[in-house]
């Protein structure tokens, strides 16, 4: 249990990183980066995790096992979020062998290309959708 | 009543107090307080399973009704698995003998792991307080919306019991963990440690990383109902399927810290009756951590059939098929270990036979399920409810039968009665067969599971079940008849009646309050009984 002491330098210098993070955050509430704006809020926030684990909590100065510990917690909770969302990233996707028609009206077909149906073709007859 | 007494100071005789147990700090004395409520949790849930076969021999619902049926198989599952399966072969074996068989004087942290057990013990009684007042209907995997805001039983109630009841796990989890790492005797390398120890440590791993996410879904589920949160419910933009991914993002590895600690019991065990270094000792030893991490890819297989993308469900149907292959190297590596040994023929090697069969049903029917084409046929029929008993019973509970039979001298200092136990092991054996078979078959036919009425032509394969789950109620009341008689009349059990090589086998039954007069040294692997005389009474 060598307790490891850092000097106030350090304290001082991630408490101001922290504080900068956190004025980001803020700022960046206010301007509307529309699909970005999840990922860059996520992004400044596990930042500023990681060096309250690796600095505030010693991680950086703990021995190979603590730091096996602490990032085999963290590849866990990739697991959580990548296989859950390998559900709901793909749940939209259709498996039937024509395609599908989105809500916007896009045609979507899953492998080799077929003609779109010529004008004036017999419509499909009722019931024979996927 | 005539009682032997034993001479010496041991663990169970230092103090006799209550006070003194209520306030131990030593691993052995918490082992017995968890198998104290274990068997009590084990009481309640079998009263319930009762109901539920009773209900069950006719067709009509004429027992009880479907509400109280619902309540019934609800807390039989919810006792079963939180209050026995998981902390069966961990809290009780695991804390008696890994210390002991890595040489320590006791875990790493003793007042923690006291605090585990009142923890344990209050979860447990929010819990029957729940049964009390009326029981849960929502079946132990509180689906949402049953669970949310369908549901007018105890849900929170038990919900928080559950709560409670994961700090318990994940303590007892980090106490297992640190003391394996800082623990052991000198001379206990890594790869001389007992597969029991690995098998802890794997178990620990994963109550360590999966029994919080439970617990914040089990939190969720309570913000849910007392404040309509939303976050399970589509009218305000939640999704319940989420709640199904989270709840078997720990409950599906649950399934192996139930099963992994009595895989580790069989290969003390058969290692110890048939006289034979364990076959493949590194590959069962990783074998347990492989399940342990390949057992958190996998819980989506649950959801085949609530509506999730057919394209994640293809993932998790391979993942799921790539557990068996650790599964299936114990497996061998265990058959391979009986291959021209000197099979001793008593009780706990007995217990290990039933393990072996009963498993590998479970097991093998476990990737019928993973297909995905017949998990659309099979699901939440009794097909399923019969896979995961051959897994929980056939497997979990055989296997704790079989370390508790083998490590019952030591804890005790006393032998039972070794026809009747194994009389014991072929009667668990032959009712558990009889009770759960049937229920293969009535699944492969169509019989929906949690119903409390059913079509008549599946009668007799109900009753069939039913009658077995009688024999399987004597054979458990055998047990706890002969143990607790051997308690004041069994002969004593000297130091090491089974002539293992362990070294809790090295300190004398019962063990003196701090194990080990002094710190053994170990200079040989686990399991060398090549070195040693066969002494077969």
């Amino acid at each position: 249990m060598a307790g490891h002491i850092s000097p106030k330098r350090v304290y001082y210098t991630i408490f101001g990183a922290l504080m900068v993070l956190t004025a980001t955050t803020l700022a960046v509430a206010f301007i509307n980066l529309g699909a970005l704006n999840f990922p860059i809020a996520l992004g400044i926030a596990i930042t500023k995790a990681t060096l309250v684990i690796l600095f505030f909590m010693h991680l950086k100065y703990s021995s190979r096992l603590t730091k096996l510990v602490c990032g085999s917690a963290f590849f866990f909770l990739i697991v959580l979020f990548g296989l859950t969302l390998s559900d709901y990233l793909s749940r939209g996707w259709s498996t039937a062998p024509g395609g599908f028609t989105t809500g916007a009206g896009t045609r979507v077909t899953i492998g080799p290309a077929t003609a779109e149906p010529a004008e004036g073709a017999p419509e499909a007859p009722a019931g024979a959708e996927y | 009543m005539t009682t032997t007494v034993l001479p010496r100071v041991n663990y169970l005789n230092v103090r006799t107090t209550v006070a003194s147990w209520m306030l131990t700090k030593d691993h052995k004395r918490i082992g017995v307080m968890y198998l104290v409520v274990v068997a009590l949790a084990f009481f309640l849930g079998s009263i319930m399973a009762a109901g539920v076969r009773i209900e069950l021999t006719t067709p009509q619902g004429d027992f009880v009704s479907a509400d109280t049926y619902n309540r019934m198989f609800t807390m039989h599952a919810v006792f079963m698995v939180f209050f026995v399966l998981i902390p069966v072969v961990p809290a009780i074996l695991g804390n008696f003998a890994m210390p002991l068989m890595i040489g320590a004087k006791d875990v790493a942290f003793p007042t923690l792991n006291l605090m585990s057990w009142y923890i344990f013990v209050i979860g447990f009684l929010f819990t029957v307080a729940a049964m009390v007042l009326g029981g849960v209907d929502t079946g132990w995997t509180f689906y949402t919306p049953y669970s949310s805001n369908a549901s007018t039983s105890n849900v929170l109630l038990a919900g928080l019991g559950i709560f409670i009841t994961g700090f318990s796990s994940i303590l007892t989890g980090l106490n297992f963990m640190v003391t394996i790492h800082r623990m052991r005797a000198p001379g206990m390398t890594w790869f001389r440690l007992p597969l029991f120890v690995w098998a802890i440590y794997a178990t620990s791993l994963v109550m360590i990383l999966g029994t919080p996410v439970v617990a914040i879904t089990l939190f969720m589920v309570v913000l849910e109902r007392a404040f309509g949160f939303g976050i399970f419910d589509p009218r305000l933009g939640g999704d319940p399927v989420l709640f199904q991914h989270l709840f078997w993002f720990y409950s599906h590895p649950a399934v192996y810290i139930m099963i992994l600690p009595p895989m580790g019991v069989i290969s003390e065990v058969i290692a110890c009756f048939s006289r034979k270094n364990v076959f493949g000792y590194s590959f069962v030893a990783f074998s347990s951590l492989a399940i342990a991490v390949f057992g958190f890819l996998v819980w989506a297989h649950h959801l085949f059939v609530s509506g999730i993308s057919p394209y994640s469900a293809m993932i998790f149907s391979f993942l799921s098929f790539a557990v068996a292959i650790p599964s299936a190297v114990k497996t061998f590596n265990w058959t391979a270990t009986l291959y021209k040994g000197a099979i001793w023929w008593r009780a706990p090697i007995m217990w290990v036979f039933g393990f072996l069969g009963l498993f590998l049903v479970g097991g093998l029917t476990g990737l019928f399920l993973a297909s995905l084409g017949l998990d659309v046929h099979l699901h939440d029929t009794y097909f399923v409810v019969a896979h995961f008993h051959y897994i929980m019973v056939g497997g979990a509970i055989m296997g704790f039968f079989a370390g508790l039979h083998y490590w019952w001298p030591k804890m005790t200092g006393r032998m039972y009665s070794n026809s009747m136990a194994m009389l014991a092991a072929l009667l668990v054996f032959v009712g558990f067969n009889l009770t759960f078979f049937p229920q293969f078959i009535l699944g492969y036919l169509g019989m929906p599971r949690r119903y409390h009425v059913y079509p008549e032509e599946f009668q007799v394969l109900n009753v069939l079940s039913s009658a077995g789950a009688s024999i399987l109620a004597v054979g458990y009341t055998l047990i706890a008849l002969y143990l607790v008689y051997s308690l004041f009349r069994g002969e004593e059990a000297g130091a090491n009646p089974w002539l293992a090589t362990g070294l809790e086998w090295k300190t004398e039954s019962p063990p003196s309050p701090h194990n080990f007069p002094e710190t053994p040294i170990v200079n040989e692997g686990a399991y060398e009984y090549s070195k040693r005389e066969i002494k077969v009474a």
